[in-house]
């Protein structure tokens, strides 16, 4: 019934949720020049792409909607919502731009008042929260779900700077899998010194467009070509194919990325080596792990 | 103009969850027979039951949204009293769905019948259980005419099940519970020793008619640690029941359709790990690669030749289609990092909110915020009183309803508590 009504709308009336990373630690390391991305798209920088690539959404239909989302070390919080605009259709460019940069400073002194203390402990890089980001993203998508059978077509892009954080790990899956299962693309554009494990998945698996911009320079010309356009139009055009992404998985013991392991029937722990007690669920095993093949019992010892 | 296709319920339609609204076009395309338009009226708007009687006999609308979320709470909180004092789920579970499909079947006092009614929700059930149980196998074995018979094998993808079951949609003769166990008990005696043995009979019939005693069979698959639980269509039966807590199952039955789909779905979640009845084991399993785009290879599956895409067994390198499943050559199970991803919300689950009580005094009251957190609904109602609504315990977020219901049900994260940097890591 979701998909119906709502063609009855218009199918190329949009709903972006844009993730924005606000990691003070990865822009501040640009501040020493080198290769860092941070040193030729200073944070300045890419909010002159980042905002006028929002109104440029808010541009191509009327009725398009934009929310921003800040995502902290220590917070995450809405910046702008272009549905809570003035009744007279008052909201220009600038004002847009002002309000956005407004409620930005707001919520970078809020996270680095929150984050006092705790900063010294914590070291140089720090991931951004991620999950807590896309986890609103999605409460807000929901909410849009709910205001009834005509709605925007939904979709989340995350501007990611900082590398992943592997503690968030369970996090983000949950909600990829929750994104997937509402049927809401997340697409990720990858400013930041390597690829993202994390969103490479959440594109592939929410079958959002996956993107890390090789020229930072020309960051709005890639918001603008691949970003920008809605669902529907997206098939017509030629976007960036997934390159392909690793599904292997990391073991728990020592982080190793393994093809081959095992998995404890309990919790699905992944350990590279055989374990007399399972660390996560503390279930022992008593029999050696089965292999239906071969009789290798490497711990028999009777 | 809103809702083509389906007038009338256009109010009831805004309160409504996704969720529900997806049920509703299952039940349109599996409709099946052209009702006229004045049964229609009766048959499925069922507009009677959309008004209730107040205290003062006067008839309003039921406030949907509000049992909904009373219904969630009691479900959430059923489950927290199970699970929160270990974290050891039956995550790996080999289940047979046993349909009867006996003359019994074909009653129509679900409509349009019960067979119709039991296929359907079985389809929704299977997709459901996969969904959350991604590692799992289910089976399907059906009875009729007396003897029980296997209709697909232990297998992990949804489609081809569900695509057996509807072909095979015809109902006769008798009904046996023993056939059917004896069946599955012999199937299920093969399982790995790690796995969950379950069997879930949806059983219309009111009798069973055995060839031998059907106690013995009970005293079986008690023995083997298969854990029997039926769904009745019809009413109580001593047997059923009796063989239900002999198992350590669940006995319930049906009062009408949304009532027998709710039981049905009940089981999709993994139960929690029994000791005794599973043995804790490390499994030795392969995480494939993709294969390169534009490779030629035979498939293992099909077995024919297939160009890209599929992925490798890391240990024989034969090539598979999908995942996960076991590869055909040298039996090691193939799963990739996301489907055991699937899985880990059950093990770390979000703490039930606890409701904030609305009749504080509005001094109080003013202090709460004013948007829920995640979605940033106004939190307020007419005046200055707040809405219903719930709050975190651990990071102190305040949520609106629909926010509750979604975080746990669907999220499986607090906004909130992820929104904070966790101490210690």
């Amino acid at each position: 019934m979701a998909s119906a009504p709502s063609k009855l709308y218009s199918d190329d009336v949009s709903l972006v949720v844009v993730l924005l990373d606000a990691n003070p630690f990865f822009w501040a390391a640009g501040a020493g020049g080198g290769n860092h991305p941070a040193a030729t798209l200073p944070f300045a920088k890419f909010l002159d792409h980042v905002i006028p690539f929002l109104n440029s959404l808010l541009l191509m239909n009327q009725l398009n909607q934009v929310v921003l989302i800040a995502t902290g070390i220590n917070t995450c919080g809405y910046i702008y919502d272009s549905g809570n605009g003035g009744p007279e259709g008052s909201d220009n460019v600038s004002e847009i731009s002002s309000e956005i940069l407004l409620r930005l400073e707001e919520f970078v002194c809020k996270d680095r008042k929150i984050g006092k203390g705790t900063e010294r402990a914590m070291g140089g890089s720090v991931s951004s929260l991620l999950s807590g980001s896309l986890s609103l993203a999605l409460c807000y998508v929901q909410k849009v779900f709910r205001s009834g059978a005509i709605h925007p077509q939904p979709r989340i892009l995350c501007l990611q700077a900082s590398p992943d954080g592997p503690e968030q790990y369970v996090a983000v899956m949950n909600a990829i899998f929750s994104a997937q299962r509402s049927m809401v693309p997340i697409d990720s554009c990858v400013v930041g010194v390597q690829h993202s494990a994390f969103l490479q998945q959440a594109s592939y698996i929410t079958g959002g467009i996956y993107l890390k911009p090789p020229q930072l320079d020309g960051l709005f010309q890639y918001l603008a070509a691949v970003f920008a356009t809605d669902l529907q139009s997206r098939n017509f055009l030629q976007l960036p194919k997934p390159a392909g992404v690793d599904f292997r998985a990391s073991c728990f013991c020592h982080k190793k990325t393994i093809d081959m392991g095992y998995v404890c029937s309990v919790c699905l722990s992944i350990f590279c080596q055989h374990q007399r007690k399972c660390s996560t669920c503390g279930s022992e095993f008593n029999q050696a792990p089965r292999e239906p093949n071969s009789a290798s019992d490497t711990i028999r010892k009777a | 103009m809103a809702r083509g296709g389906n007038g009338g319920s256009g109010r009831k339609g805004d309160e409504r969850t996704k969720n529900e609204e997806e049920d509703d076009e299952e039940d349109e395309e599996n409709g099946g027979r052209e009702l006229e338009a004045w049964e229609r009226a009766y048959a499925d708007e069922r507009s009677w039951e959309d008004l209730q009687e107040d205290e003062s006999g006067l008839l309003r609308p039921i406030d949907t949204k509000t049992i909904a979320h009373a219904q969630y709470r009691r479900r959430l909180l059923q489950r927290s009293v199970h699970g929160t004092s270990r974290i050891q789920k039956g995550l790996i579970r080999y289940l047979y769905v046993v349909i009867d499909l006996s003359r019994a079947a074909s009653e129509t006092d679900y409509h349009p019948s019960r067979m119709s009614v039991v296929a359907k929700c079985a389809g929704t059930f299977i997709r459901e259980f996969f969904d959350q149980n991604p590692l799992s196998h289910v089976g399907l074995v059906t009875i009729k005419e007396g003897v029980s018979q296997c209709l697909t094998e232990l297998g992990g993808c949804p489609d081809s099940q569900i695509k057996a079951l509807m072909g095979k949609l015809e109902c006769s003769g008798d009904a046996s519970l023993q056939n059917a166990l004896d069946l599955v008990h012999g199937y299920l005696s093969q399982v790995p020793s790690y796995g969950h043995r379950e069997v879930l009979i949806l059983y219309s019939a009111l009798n069973t008619c055995d060839p031998g005693d059907i106690m013995e069979t009970i005293k079986l698959c008690k023995k083997a640690k298969i854990r029997c639980s039926i769904v009745g269509l019809s009413a109580e039966i001593y047997i059923c029941k009796h063989l239900c807590e002999e198992t350590g199952g669940l006995y319930s039955v049906a009062l009408d359709e949304p009532h027998f789909k709710e039981l049905l779905l009940e089981y999709a979640p993994p139960p929690p790990a029994i000791a005794e009845y599973a043995i804790a084991n490390l499994i030795k399993m392969g995480f494939p690669q993709r294969g390169a785009e534009g490779a030629l290879s035979i498939c293992s599956c099909h077995r024919e030749a297939k160009i890209g895409g599929g992925y490798t067994c890391p240990r024989c390198k034969a090539r598979v289609c999908e995942l996960p499943l076991e590869c055909r050559i040298c039996g090691l199970t193939l799963v990739s990092s996301p489907h055991l991803a699937r899985s880990y919300h059950h093990l770390f689950p979000v703490t039930p909110f606890n409701e904030v009580s609305h009749t504080l005094p509005i001094r109080l009251q003013q202090k709460f915020p004013q948007n829920c957190f995640g979605c940033q609904q106004s939190l307020i109602s007419h005046g200055s009183k707040s809405n219903p609504h719930v709050s975190c315990p651990k990071c102190s977020q305040h949520f609106c309803l629909d926010c509750d219901i979604y975080i746990h049900e669907s999220l499986h994260n607090c906004p909130g508590c992820e929104s904070q940097r966790q101490q210690g890591t």
